[in-house]
């Protein structure tokens, strides 16, 4: 039964490193591959015999090493198996040896027991689920990256193929470097993307500093203030947070028609403040809760007013909840894409979500549109990465609508 | 007037500084909820946020030749729009040296200046209204001028078509007589309740992944955050660029390694015929489609709260469990999941209303064709693509409503003190 078990999971183990090199070495490198399935499972079902007697420990290197290095082995040997050749190959062996002992490593199976069973499916599952999220989480941006580097007609020809188009060096690394992000040119210069930049971050930047100062304003009144209908301020701010942008759209753009502020970039903002004044307020507040009273009361006595104490003594103590409230406001303001595309009519003061539908509907290569999708998606990107750790906070503090 | 005491004064201290908030959520959020039950009443066009203006074109109808002569202009006052027009005013400047002869009762004429003034046009409608004038030897001295070389200066006074339409129940009569009405609540509801379990569930299980140490786990957090926090345009056309039957990399893969046998049109096909196990199913494609995305862009969400409430929990807890014997499963049964019952009530509650708000997804990859229009897009398509404000407003009141049945539940039934 335990030997039956080991094979299952080598076979297992292969297959999913063999299936997910294959799988990424098509995508990614653009090879010829071909989804293999007997040889893994029979090199898989061998090797877990094998490693069933060697009974691996945790944090023993040795099986690791025995078990990767006779893999890689395999993999390299095996002619043909992988368009790469030796080298996938062996990266594909490596893993599933790899995986083998990850999944074997101190498990009871001479006999297997009730919770062998349980830690095998869960390592299995793990295993799976890391490859299914990255996967998941990996191959569209990939391939929007990608997509914006190819001309039309090379990525018609296969379009599995999602890997780097490197060969446009060949005549030259300018002139390559010219047909590369030729997508790029077109969309930023000719489509006018640097103006809907310049002007995306304008909204973004403007909303984000009026809704940084009204939210301080407020959520220091309603945290440190005592007057009537507190309670039902915290509530109405919930309830402005539940209601669907499409139903407040019809009348916002009949009024704003009517008063002549739709299609500008000042009526965007008013709305966009709306949007996330409430949310800014109740993420504040909690925070500004937070901070010892005691501080504060100290400030009044040397004689600071109210608003000398907010000045000289919250806000410093809050610069952590402000970037993270600030980011997640820059962040609405500029992936906002519903008002962006119902107020806005003049190209002039496009925002970037406005301009990438504009290109859309002018039927232009998809290397085009994609280009817009990356330009759209990277300062995002980086603002996040960079400021990961305040976002996180913010985002699990107000829970960004979406 | 200073207030008394030191509670009123913070109590208004507060008010001034809540106001600007207070204010624009006021305006943005409240008042057009109010305004959306008014303009469902009113059988209002998007053409009728134009204000009905008099069109006035002026045409010589007989040019003098000599002094003596008669000269006729006339001035044809029309009403091209849909609505009514109280009154029209103009002036016009008349050149010198003509002598007014005929003028119709609603003109007058000062010095230099000719005005009239009439009543309406009826919407559609044209009067015209003829002048007559004996041309002076100072006409000819001044050139023979050409009256249409001045323009008209119109005034139209005209009701508001939105304040001034006729309450009516048209509206709801049409939403509810649609007969795509109650498949629209249908798709809704597969796509508010799968979207909402699928974020959901894979929110659980990547949460699951990330709960123990490892290296490299904050970054995989960060890359497992992506696809919320990445501008929805972008993403949408990713997928819609995937998915496309014949350029589509998704198709190509499957035709590569023989999993289809043709190209699928994930986004514009409304059935997919499905073998299995002997059964023919008939699987909704595009709204599959739909409801993948959904549970791909926001599993993040789920993600982020259900990592952060199971880093909170109690080491001791586990550890008691596995003195007692508990397997893995039993744990997670037993251990785990009663302490997220809390927070995954909540995030179902929260993101079914907010998948159930959702627009943008669905509007970005099918436009609400193939069996996807749920009731935001149709909300949508009302009011604009086929230009009815009354009647996506009608719609939008019945969201609304639904919508409050929601969150009354909501506010009933959320567990205190989370999110």
């Amino acid at each position: 039964m335990g030997f039956l078990l080991a094979a299952l999971t080598g076979a297992l183990a292969f297959s999913l490193a063999y299936g997910a090199v294959s799988l990424s070495a098509a995508l990614f490198l653009g090879l010829e591959t071909h989804l293999l399935a007997a040889v893994p499972l029979l090199a898989g079902a061998l090797f877990g015999l094998l490693a069933a007697l060697s009974a691996p420990r945790k944090g023993a290197l040795g099986p690791y090493l025995l078990f990767t290095g006779a893999g890689a082995l395999l993999g390299a040997l095996l002619p043909g198996a992988l368009g790469g050749g030796v080298f996938l190959g062996a990266l594909a062996g490596a893993a599933g040896g790899a995986l083998l002992v990850y999944g074997l490593r101190e498990l009871a199976l001479f006999p297997p027991t009730r919770e062998t069973y349980e830690r095998l499916a869960l390592r299995g599952l793990r295993a799976l689920g890391f490859v299914f999220f990255v996967f998941a989480v990996v191959f569209p941006f990939w391939a929007m990256l990608v997509a914006s580097l190819k001309p039309r007609a090379e990525f018609l020809a296969n379009p599995a193929d999602l890997s780097l188009p490197f060969e446009v060096f060949q005549s030259g690394f300018l002139p390559g470097l010219e047909k590369l992000f030729e997508g790029y040119r077109a969309v930023l210069f000719e489509y006018r993307f640097l103006r809907y930049i310049a002007n995306t971050a304008l909204v973004s930047v403007v909303t984000m500093l009026l809704t940084l100062f009204f939210s301080v304003l407020g959520a220091y009144a309603v945290a440190r203030l005592d007057f009537p209908g507190r309670r039902l301020m915290e509530r109405a701010v919930l309830l402005t947070y539940m209601f669907p942008a499409i139903v407040l759209a019809i009348p916002l753009y009949v009024v704003f028609t009517l008063i002549g502020l739709r299609d500008t970039l000042g009526g965007l903002v008013v709305v966009y403040l709306a949007q996330t004044l409430p949310v800014a307020l109740y993420m504040l507040r909690s925070y500004f809760e937070t901070i010892p009273k005691s501080l504060e009361e100290a400030g009044m006595i040397d004689g600071c007013s109210r608003f000398e104490v907010i000045w000289r003594i919250t806000l410093p103590l809050s610069l952590p909840a402000l970037a993270s409230v600030g980011l997640y406001v820059f962040m609405i303001a500029w992936n906002e894409f519903l008002f962006a595309f119902m107020f806005l009519d003049t190209p002039e003061i496009f925002t970037l979500s406005r301009g990438m539908v504009a290109l859309n509907s002018q039927e232009v290569p998809y290397q085009y549109l994609m280009a817009g999708a990356v330009i759209v998606t990277v300062p995002v990107m980086l603002l996040f990465f960079w400021f990961e750790r305040y976002l996180v906070g913010g985002l699990t503090a107000g829970g960004v609508k979406g | 007037m200073r207030p008394r005491s030191l509670k009123a004064r913070e109590a208004r201290l507060a008010f001034f500084m809540l106001f600007p908030t207070f204010f624009v959520v006021v305006l943005i959020v409240i008042f057009p909820v109010v305004a959306d039950f008014w303009i469902a009443f009113k059988n209002i066009k998007l053409g009728d946020l134009r204000p009905p203006r008099a069109v006035v074109v002026e045409r010589v109808k007989l040019r003098p030749k000599a002094p003596g002569d008669r000269m006729v202009v006339a001035y044809r006052v029309e009403n091209r729009s849909p609505n009514p027009i109280t009154e029209t005013r103009f002036t016009d400047r008349v050149p010198p040296g003509l002598a007014p002869l005929e003028l119709p009762p609603e003109c007058r004429i000062r010095g230099e200046v000719l005005s009239c003034r009439l009543a309406g046009p009826r919407p559609g409608a044209r009067k015209e209204l003829v002048l007559a004038f004996r041309a002076e030897a100072a006409y000819f001295a001044a050139g023979r001028p050409n009256p249409r070389a001045t323009r008209p200066e119109v005034t139209t006074k005209a009701p508001n078509p939105i304040l001034a339409k006729p309450f009516t129940l048209e509206n709801f009569a049409r939403v509810f007589r649609d007969p795509d009405f109650w498949p629209m609540l249908k798709v809704t509801l597969a796509y508010t309740v799968f979207g909402t379990g699928l974020s959901i569930l894979l929110g659980l299980f990547a949460a699951q992944l990330l709960a123990v140490r490892f290296a490299g786990r904050n970054l995989l957090r960060g890359l497992f955050l992506f696809p919320y926090v990445v501008p929805v345009i972008a993403v949408a056309f990713v997928w819609v660029f995937l998915l496309d039957p014949f350029a589509g990399t998704v198709n190509a893969l499957l035709l590569k390694y023989g999993l289809a046998s043709g190209p699928i049109p994930f986004l514009s096909q409304r059935t997919w015929p499905l073998e299995l196990f002997g059964l023919r199913l008939e699987l909704p494609l595009a709204l599959t489609m739909v409801i993948l995305f959904e549970g791909w862009r926001y599993f993040p969400f789920a993600f982020l709260f259900i990592l952060a409430r199971m880093q909170a929990m109690p080491k001791e807890l586990f550890e008691a469990a596995r003195v007692d014997g508990a397997g893995i499963w039993a744990t997670f049964r037993y251990v785990t999941l009663p302490q997220l019952a809390g927070i995954l009530a909540t995030l179902f509650l929260l993101r079914f209303i907010w998948t159930f708000n959702k627009f943008d997804d669905i509007f970005l990859l099918t436009g609400g064709a193939a069996g996807t229009e749920t009731i935001t897009i149709k909300v949508y398509d009302y009011a604009f693509a086929r230009a009815d404000l009354g009647l996506g407003a009608a719609l939008a009141v019945v969201l609304f409503f639904i919508l409050a049945l929601f969150l009354t539940l909501y506010f009933r039934y959320a567990p205190k003190g989370e999110v």
